[in-house]
């Protein structure tokens, strides 16, 4: 049915522009915003004092957005009609972009990582840069093992905090009670949060998408719930502190070490500054990450990482031809889950210090939302996603207001006008015949 | 959100017991006319409608806003005061649902399988967001409209007290029950809901507008959920941006163990999530009592995914 009446308006001539209808049309979207924005834009409750509520009006911002909404509807409208008919192929510019990213893949990852190694030693480079790099890289790794989760595999896991707390949460724990180091208790990290997410799995990856997505979200929430409420073993909400930081094998970052330790100036015969820890930890998150990226990429063209993306694709099909989806996505879920611990244990020891509050539910929708608009199944979408979304708070406090607003209208935009995400594309994993030529 | 609970009841046991089967039946009053919404969506477009508990939390602050401006224009006579409150969130809440439907979920009809979901999220994010940002990050306080109650019985020195405004709350859930089933039953509307929860693409070619009655069910949906918003702002006398996402997630969980796209489900499924809950804090600890409804979700998903009063659902290929 929508093809054919596709077809019919593609070979009439271009429509001509009916004005009188268009108008009404965006007058009836700027009442509407007027009806929407009334009572909660236009009428401002604030506290009085004495546990009393006053109103204020702002009506003038009422006006703004019925204006913004008359406009907005005005230029959708009158935008070119070829974009709103190939749907979800929209924005021409985007397109071009990711057809070219796509070509030149192998040169934008080799500039991307030899850029990112350099990034210390840069001119303009600084603490804070490098800082807010080791920010971006921790994300990029969460983006990248959820990918393996929501991209390849097709499982929406909206829990997937709870396992970068499981991990942050393993560190901590060994680090106070047992006397681990970050670099014995890593594995262990991701150990225990693979085990949690093979422990969750194991009943619910039966169930239909949707559900999976509630039951992980539960999931996300008894685990901060249990972090925060059993307090003689996690802390409850003052969480854990002192967890130590790493060491270049076996020497640590410190300007003076105890007797018989060598620290990491005194070996190298530097000058002591505390930049050398924060270039160290940037470096080691930078490692994990691309270890991260190899082997999905290398998993991909195993038979289990052909399996998770003909689960996505038909899962019915999938059962037909003989593959058992339950152990096919657990697989997928327990590595998604064990990227998640070893990001987690990594936080633990960049932060030095964990609680419950660092694993909220806006946190799993970050990291989702990172991996919806790069593009699910896009490595390098994840990328460009991450550092947008966590340098955007960066360019001003208006930003940092809006950056959870900004994220949330974004995610219904990128679903409506591109659903592969930004600069995505979904490359077949076996192709049969000579490559085909580029379309457009 | 707390249960005002007495401290404790052990004493007098019937008694403890039948308060907390009030306070639950109360508070699954709340959640099935939530669950509603969620049910309906998806028996109809087969979707979970992630931002409705969103929909319920700007419910609740129309609702305190409209008692704030008739506060000012002086209308003091409860009743009245009560009926124009609850008509003005129950419009301008709908009119949120019905937006949220026509600009986030409609063009991505026919999209992959997830595309709805996300969106969905990110119309949840988009919302809370929205009402923090023009409405402040401090919780609300409404202080109580409806006072007073009555001594149901009283033993062991333990009295069982019904408030006015659990009455209220119960009395108002089972009118609009009674309403909104004989919609579905006996009108137009309600006949074409029916035929695009069965098959919506011959519901099309019969002759039914499945566009306008995938925004009526958006809309009704969400002027239950408004009506929720409300009670649980008389309830509690607090509202914050926040109060969506729990209950969202336990009114969804009511809505599968009902059995997801049954209507009288829904309601039973919030009733027995109210209980639930209430008993689980009255008799084992309140830190826990949020994981005991997602342990709920968990066990009956894995289980009896099809819920007390659902049907099993055919895959078809």
């Amino acid at each position: 049915m929508t093809a054919a009446s596709g077809l019919a308006v593609d070979t009439a001539a271009p429509p001509s522009i009916i004005w009188p209808a268009l108008l009404k049309d965006a007058l009836l979207a700027a009442f509407v915003a007027v009806l929407l924005a009334v009572p909660l834009v236009g009428l401002q409750t604030y506290d009085v004092g004495g546990g009393a509520l006053g109103i204020r009006t702002h009506f003038d911002w009422v006006g703004f957005a019925a204006i913004g909404v008359f406009a907005g509807r005005l230029a959708l409208r009158l935008l070119p009609r070829t974009r709103r008919q190939h749907e979800g192929r929209g924005g021409r510019a985007f397109s071009r972009v990711s057809a070219w990213s796509n070509r030149r893949a192998r040169a934008i990852t080799l500039t991307g990582i030899a850029f990112a190694v350099a990034l210390p030693f840069l001119p303009f480079s600084s603490r804070y840069l490098v800082d807010l790099g080791t920010t971006v890289l921790i994300y990029v790794m969460l983006g990248w093992g959820l990918n393996v989760v929501v991209g390849l595999a097709g499982l929406l896991d909206l829990g997937y905090v709870a396992f970068y707390a499981v991990g942050a949460y393993t560190f901590g724990l060994l680090a106070s009670d047992l006397g681990f180091t970050f670099w014995e208790a890593l594995p262990f990290s991701g150990l225990v949060a693979a085990s949690f997410g093979v422990i969750l799995g194991f009943p619910v990856l039966r169930l239909r998408g949707d559900y999976l997505a509630i039951v992980t979200l539960g999931f996300g929430e008894i685990i901060r719930i249990v972090l925060l409420n059993w307090a003689p073993v996690t802390g409850g909400p003052n969480g854990i502190g002192g967890i130590p930081r790493p060491s270049f094998f076996g020497l640590p970052f410190a300007r003076s070490a105890p007797e018989g330790v060598t620290t990491f100036h005194q070996f190298f015969g530097v000058e002591f500054s505390p930049d050398q820890r924060v270039i160290f930890l940037y470096f080691v998150i930078l490692a994990m990450a691309l270890v991260t990226n190899l082997f999905t990429l290398r998993i991909r063209r195993l038979p289990v990482g052909r399996a998770w993306e003909a689960l996505r694709e038909d899962e019915i099909a999938c059962r037909a031809l003989g593959i058992n989806p339950t152990t096919v996505k657990l697989s997928a879920f327990a590595i998604g889950a064990m990227f998640g611990g070893f990001a987690g244990c990594f936080f633990a020891t960049r932060q030095g210090f964990i609680s419950p509050e660092s694993f909220t539910f806006i946190e799993s929708a970050t990291i989702l939302a990172i991996v919806v608009l790069g593009g699910m199944g896009s490595q390098m979408g994840v990328v460009l996603a991450a550092i947008l979304l966590v340098t955007l708070p960066e360019f001003g406090r208006a930003f940092a207001e809006f950056r959870m607003l900004i994220f949330g209208a974004a995610m219904i935009g990128v679903m409506v006008w591109r659903p592969q995400g930004l600069i995505a594309h979904r490359e077949p994993t076996l192709r049969l015949g000579p490559q085909p030529a580029p379309t457009q | 959100m707390r249960i005002t609970l007495p401290a404790s009841g052990t004493r007098a046991g019937m008694a403890y017991f039948l308060q907390q089967l009030i306070n639950g039946l109360t508070l699954g009053s709340i959640y099935g006319l939530i669950a509603i919404g969620y049910t309906m969506v998806y028996g109809i477009i087969g979707m979970i409608n992630f931002a409705h508990g969103e929909i319920y939390m700007i419910g609740a602050f129309i609702s305190i806003i409209a008692f704030l401006v008739l506060g000012l224009a002086g209308v003091t006579y409860v009743p009245l005061a009560l009926a124009v409150v609850l008509l003005t969130t129950m419009l301008f809440t709908s009119i949120y649902g019905w937006a949220v439907e026509r600009i986030a979920y409609r063009p991505l009809r026919g999209s992959f399988r997830l595309a709805p979901l996300i969106s969905a999220i990110g119309m949840s994010i988009f919302l809370q967001n929205y009402v923090q940002i023009f409405q402040g990050a401090r919780v609300k306080p409404m202080p109580p409209v409806i006072e007073g109650g009555f001594t149901v019985f009283e033993s062991g020195g333990f009295a069982v007290r019904l408030s006015y405004l659990q009455l209220f709350i119960m009395l108002l859930t089972l009118a609009l029950m009674v309403g909104f089933t004989s919609v579905i039953a006996m009108t137009p509307l309600g006949r074409a809901q029916r035929a695009c929860e069965q098959d919506m693409r011959m519901a099309s070619l019969l002759g039914v507008d499945v566009n306008r009655v995938i925004s009526m069910t958006f809309v009704m949906g969400a002027a239950l959920a408004a009506v929720a918003g409300l009670m649980v702002t008389l309830y509690y006398g607090v509202v914050d941006f926040f109060i969506g996402f729990l209950a969202g997630v336990k009114a969804f969980t009511a809505a599968v163990l009902g059995g997801i796209g049954s209507l009288p489900g829904a309601m039973l499924g919030g009733i027995l999530i109210g209980l639930i809950e209430a008993f689980w804090s009255g008799y084992f600890s309140v830190e826990y009592k949020d994981v005991s409804v997602f342990v709920v979700l968990v066990l009956v998903l894995v289980f009896c995914p099809t819920g007390l009063l659902g049907r099993p659902e055919v895959e078809k290929v």
